[in-house]
């Protein structure tokens, strides 16, 4: 029963789907307006269909009916109905069935939003998603169905993966990544039609930049719970180490950010059109490439456990895409002339070129160590992995260069910038930089790479915030407005530019974490019996004994540890190991004492509970919580400036008042 | 030639240059941090290439090998390409504490470098989490983990 619905509503949205894509394509191709009227009822019964069977499926999860196909993968009554709902995506064929749900959410909102524009870009684009919509809908009607029958009936499941169930996390993690990887059909779609048509007017890039924006900020967030979920759940006392699932997701992130700068380019001076729309067919590219990755099991790496057959429909569905896109940019390309020039050397857009260049590097070098392996197994048949320093001695360079740059092009005017101008900006941030250098010496901490992040960081940020704060200033000293009115207006006034700067201050402190927590971390390993103690850096570590407990899936045995920091404050931590009843292996729960510029962490390795004894790793890693904690500025930072304007930006019209601090240098005006 | 063009031609060799280096760069520098897959039979028929690369070697704990000094957190074992007796097997030393449930027979990836004297030095250990569900026996559950390394003289009391 269930079966036959939900397999029906797959059916549904396949059909739905095939049926938009060819409507809209063709519409949009012959310039047929009526057409959108029938597309925009397609998009919503595909909606209808995608979050139909998902809600099947959660029904079915819930109630634990195992004569469906996936129920009796990950099902298992004795999982909590959190974890139940949330074992939706926590295989493979469930979190192909919540992409197809998101997708169609996505698509909807799209077509919702721009309904009433004229309709040939809609058509265009909204058929470009519907087909992508149609091979995602094809995947779960065959070769990733969830909904096919189980005789006989088991009586019981496994229950999702012991690692999904061990944080909560696991619950927003994979969500917000989903959403960072599907929403980035929206702006392909959107690309694509700017290409079939060789046109790329002001409003439909505005759609374009605000509709990246979107996926970038989930996709942003995703990727940062992900480094947090590593570090609070694997215990092994990392948050990134280059796995390729990681790099999966790390990749269209690098393309889509340097979208959302080369937009501003494109956006003031005209021009960089072709290699602005190509960054956003990359990004699109490379999800559906993260996607294979992720999700066919291609790489033997911990996040593997979701292997199936669906890997050569992807590659084939990849290959195409790959081929569209080269195709419409070699053909269709050279129709999106630049209406503008660039400026001069000491330029906004020249330095924001030169991060295009760098992100565009950083892109190559982290697709060639992923990809590497799995190339020459194919040829050759040797297995090897690219090594962590690879990944480190290329990407290190490459994002201190791009701090740097952060500093610089927010200093620079657009157009053209006199050595005065030069002078006059740099004096300020850079004294800042290295007096943190020297503060940093002094205080007796070293390494060459540290430090320099360390100066950069000082440089750029305060560049960031007295661009952030030059406008307020002006308007309380020309218009007397009081400080609160005048931050509000400032940053209203200049909404993405106030928000952007915001996600710079986000990303100061994402190196700042990284380059404290690498290079000054502190480990060792010990055994203790109860009453014995360790000491690590300024902590005390003390046994007081070993202890069982029992929840309603899992058992776990957890070591009770009385940490005494170094202003003798007591601390009570206890890291565990918890056994699932079908998974052989225990998984562990690190104990982490969180302050603000430094974590203790503790993990136990092995217990004997005869002796009793038990052996712990621990760390002291600096500042790594800062990593996480830069998530509200990222998200404020970006909703602030997606958010729709009123009106003005559908009509086309300017989006933006120049704002008061844009009139102080020369050349400003674009 | 009008300016525009040079410029263009200009900035398309300067592209290419740099992407060149960028590509001869990262070729070199991927060479050197490749990371070798064998098995302990694999690596042994090496020979003396086997000595000085990276390796991650995959195998199993060899039964009665292993040697747990909890004291000083030294371990040592034997990597066997199966647990069948006569099977090619390789010493392995590690500094770190033996990962959680490790035991003899599990299945163990361990990262490291081999070297002149036949010893494996371990940077890194893991357990192989195998995934595969198994139906749970009768007996089977939490209790039976009294300890987390199962040292031969643990086993025997």
């Amino acid at each position: 029963m269930i079966s036959t619905l939900g397999t029906a509503l797959v059916l549904g949205g396949l059909l739905a789907a095939a049926f938009g894509a060819v409507v809209g394509i063709e519409g949009g191709l012959r310039h047929r307006p009526g057409a959108l009227r029938i597309v925009l009822a397609a998009v919503t019964a595909f909606l209808v269909c995608m979050v139909g069977a998902n809600l099947t499926m959660i029904y079915a999860l819930v109630t634990h009916d195992f004569s469906v196909h996936y129920v009796s993968l990950v099902g298992s009554r004795a999982t909590p109905l959190v974890y139940t709902v949330v074992s939706l995506w926590s295989a493979l064929e469930g979190s192909i069935l919540f992409w197809g749900a998101i997708l169609a959410v996505y698509v909807f909102g799209f077509a919702r939003a721009h309904r009433h524009d004229p309709p040939t870009n809609p058509l265009l684009a909204l058929g470009t998603m519907l087909a992508v919509g149609v091979f995602f809908s094809f995947l779960i009607a065959g070769p990733a169905n969830p909904f096919g029958r189980v005789s006989p009936v088991p009586p019981d499941g496994p229950g999702p993966n012991p690692l999904l169930q061990n944080h909560v996390l696991m619950v927003v993690h994979p969500p917000m990544l989903y959403l960072g990887y599907v929403g980035m059909v929206v702006p392909f779609g959107i690309a694509v039609a700017a290409l079939v048509r060789g046109q790329l007017g002001d409003a439909w890039m505005a759609s374009l930049r605000r509709w990246t924006l979107i996926p970038w900020t989930f996709l942003s967030v995703g990727i940062v719970l992900g480094a947090w979920w590593a570090y609070a759940v694997l215990g092994w006392g990392g948050y990134w180490a280059w796995d390729p699932v990681e790099n999966a997701s790390f990749l269209p992130w690098l393309t889509a950010t340097a979208f959302l700068h080369s937009a501003m380019v494109q956006e003031r001076r005209h021009t960089l059109k072709l290699w602005t729309v190509s960054l956003s067919l990359a990004s699109f590219l490379l999800t559906i490439l993260g996607t294979f990755m992720t999700r066919s099991g291609v790489f033997n790496s911990v996040h593997s456990f979701t292997q199936s057959e669906i890997g050569p429909t992807f590659l084939v569905f990849l290959g195409a895409v790959l081929v569209v896109s080269i195709l419409l940019i070699a053909v269709r390309g050279p129709l999106l002339v630049p209406e503008g020039s660039l400026g001069g050397v000491a330029s906004r857009e020249t330095s924001i070129l030169l991060n295009n260049l760098l992100f565009a590097a950083l892109t190559f070098t982290v697709l060639l160590g992923t990809v590497f392996p799995l190339v020459r197994e194919a040829f050759s048949g040797v297995r090897i992995s690219v090594g962590g320093p690879y990944f480190n001695r290329m990407a290190v360079p490459l994002g201190i260069a791009i701090l740097f740059l952060m500093g610089v092009g927010p200093s620079l005017p657009w157009g053209r910038a006199s050595a005065e101008t030069v002078k006059r900006q740099f004096l300020v941030p850079a004294g800042v930089g290295a007096a943190v250098v020297l503060v940093c010496l002094a205080a007796g901490l070293r390494g060459g790479l540290a430090l320099l992040t360390f100066g950069l960081a000082g440089f750029a940020g305060t560049v960031t915030l007295r661009e952030m704060f030059l406008p307020v200033r002006v308007r309380m000293r020309e218009q007397g407005e009081p400080l609160p009115r005048a931050v509000f207006r400032s940053a209203t006034r200049a909404r993405r530019r106030f928000g952007g700067y915001v996600v710079h201050l986000g990303v100061v402190m994402v190196f700042l974490a990284v380059a404290a927590s690498q290079s000054y971390v502190v480990h060792t390993t010990a055994t203790l019996k109860p009453g014995e103690r360790f000491q690590l850096g300024s902590y005390t570590v003390q046994l007081a004994g070993l202890r069982n407990g029992v929840d309603p899936h899992r058992r776990w045995i957890a070591a009770d540890i009385q940490v005494t920091d170094g202003r003798g404050r007591q601390h009570a931590l206890a890291p565990r190991m918890n056994f699932y009843e079908r998974s052989t292996d225990p998984i562990g729960s690190p104990a982490i004492r969180s302050a603000a510029f430094e974590d203790l962490y503790l993990t136990l390795l092995a217990f004997d509970q005869a002796t009793p004894s038990a052996s712990f790793n621990a760390w002291i890693f600096p500042m790594v919580g800062w990593i996480w904690w830069s998530l509200p500025l990222f998200v404020f930072g970006a909703l602030f400036a997606a958010w729709p304007e009123r009106r003005r930006v559908r009509a086309g019209a300017p989006e933006r008042l120049p704002a008061p601090n844009e009139a102080r240098s020369p050349g400003a005006v674009a | 030639m009008t300016t525009i063009t040079r410029n263009r031609i200009i900035a398309v060799v300067a592209l290419l240059i740099a992407g060149a280096g960028l590509a001869f760069v990262a070729l070199s520098n991927m060479g050197q941090n490749l990371v070798f897959y064998w098995t302990p039979g694999e690596m042994l028929a090496q020979g003396s290439k086997a000595y000085g690369p990276t390796v991650r070697l995959g195998g199993v704990v060899q039964p009665g090998s292993l040697r747990w000094d909890a004291a000083h957190t030294h371990l040592t074992f034997r990597v066997a390409d199966s647990d069948k007796p006569g099977a090619p097997s390789v010493q392995v030393v590690s500094r770190e504490t033996p990962p959680q449930m490790f035991r003899e027979k599990i299945g163990v990836v361990v990262e490291g470098t081999f070297d002149r004297s036949q010893t494996f030095t371990s940077s890194r250990l893991m357990v192989n989490h195998s995934n595969e569900y198994r139906p749970p026996k009768p007996g089977d559950g939490p209790d039976k983990w009294k300890t987390t390394v199962s040292a031969p003289t643990a086993e025997a009391r």
